[in-house]
């Protein structure tokens, strides 16, 4: 299994980083990755997505890695169709590069395979959402040339309309 | 959302710098290339060196030079050196503390919000990666047509 790669591991050095899709051993090293970039533990949640994304076609579930040995990143994206009208477009959903190794290129690298992958399914348009306040990865996919696209991300809270599905109401 | 003179003309500079970074490019090259005052520009620069983006560089051949990271200084940055981004100067207007005073605010809060998020999310290197993308996209583009004299395009990144 791939390990995470430990805190004094700085090294500008590229010419090692291999981008590949993830395998079962590599989803714990994905959980810890995780947990020391949001805080969150979840496990369970990655054992899940490996078995959503990393075994399914127009899905894909990629890792970097450093010669086999400590795991650097991952990103997970699909081919997603027709929600509110769009046609096939490619959605990357997580996005992960082990803080201590920022500045290699690793983001870019994963961004690009994904790209690839997407591409190979037949999709011309990749999209994203984040959250407002995500300077760091707004930041990134900016520098990759994402910019606004043609959704707006609209939500509140369920407890605003709960019980009132039959209500008559006038705007419909 | 539209930029005041001060803040169009620090971003024009900036950038220019940034996209020459091995010349010294003076106010008046900066302000005739894109068509604004070259004193109000030199009043800008000055700003803009107390705030340490940029350096005046003395004698012949002098000029102003881009000192901060390109990759870290965002539009948002730049923009709020000039401009009350965050809204805490403006007074209230009328009508601001009635209900639907206040429902107003909230959809105009979130439209500064996302303006925020956007323009913070753009670093000056990434502008010009959009320039640049723009370029190569038009036919027949002729991507020095507008450079300085002997241009030396920053690096890509």
């Amino acid at each position: 299994m791939a390990k995470t790669a430990p805190a004094q591991r700085n090294s500008a050095d590229t010419a090692t980083l291999a981008v590949r899709t993830a395998k079962g051993s590599d989803v714990g090293a994905v959980a810890d990755l995780d947990a020391r970039i949001t805080g969150i533990a979840k496990l369970a949640y990655w054992e899940d997505m490996f078995e959503r994304y990393g075994k399914r076609s127009n899905r894909y579930f990629l890792v970097a890695d450093d010669c086999g040995d400590c795991l650097l990143g991952f990103i997970l994206g699909e081919v997603r169709a027709w929600e509110f009208g769009s046609p096939p477009s490619g959605w990357i959903f997580a996005l992960g590069v082990d803080p201590d190794c920022r500045l290699r290129k690793i983001g870019s690298r994963l961004f690009a395979a994904m790209c690839d992958c997407l591409a190979e399914s037949g999709v011309d348009t990749v999209r994203t959402m984040l959250a407002r306040d995500d300077g760091l990865n707004m930041a990134f996919f900016r520098s990759q040339g994402m910019m606004g696209g043609p959704f707006i991300q609209l939500e509140m809270p369920v407890a605003a309309k709960r019980g009132r599905g039959t209500e008559a109401d006038s705007t419909g | 959302m539209k930029l005041q003179k001060a803040t169009r003309g620090a971003l024009f500079a900036l950038l220019e710098l940034v996209r020459y970074p091995a010349q010294q490019i003076s106010a008046a090259q900066i302000a005739e290339r894109y068509g604004i005052s070259a004193n109000h520009l030199a009043k800008v620069l000055r700003d803009l060196t107390r705030a340490g983006l940029v350096e005046s560089v003395r004698g012949a051949g002098g000029g102003y030079r881009f000192c901060g990271n390109a990759k870290r200084v965002t539009l948002y940055e730049v923009i709020s050196l000039f401009e009350d981004t965050a809204g805490s100067t403006s007074r209230p207007d009328p009508g601001d503390d009635t209900e639907i005073g206040q429902a107003l605010a909230r959809v105009m809060n979130e439209i500064n919000e996302i303006a925020a998020a956007t323009l913070a999310s753009i670093t000056l290197s990434t502008l010009l990666k959009i320039v640049d993308r723009d370029v190569a996209a038009r036919p027949a583009a002729r991507p020095s047509a507008d450079a300085p004299t002997g241009p030396d395009p920053t690096p890509g990144t």
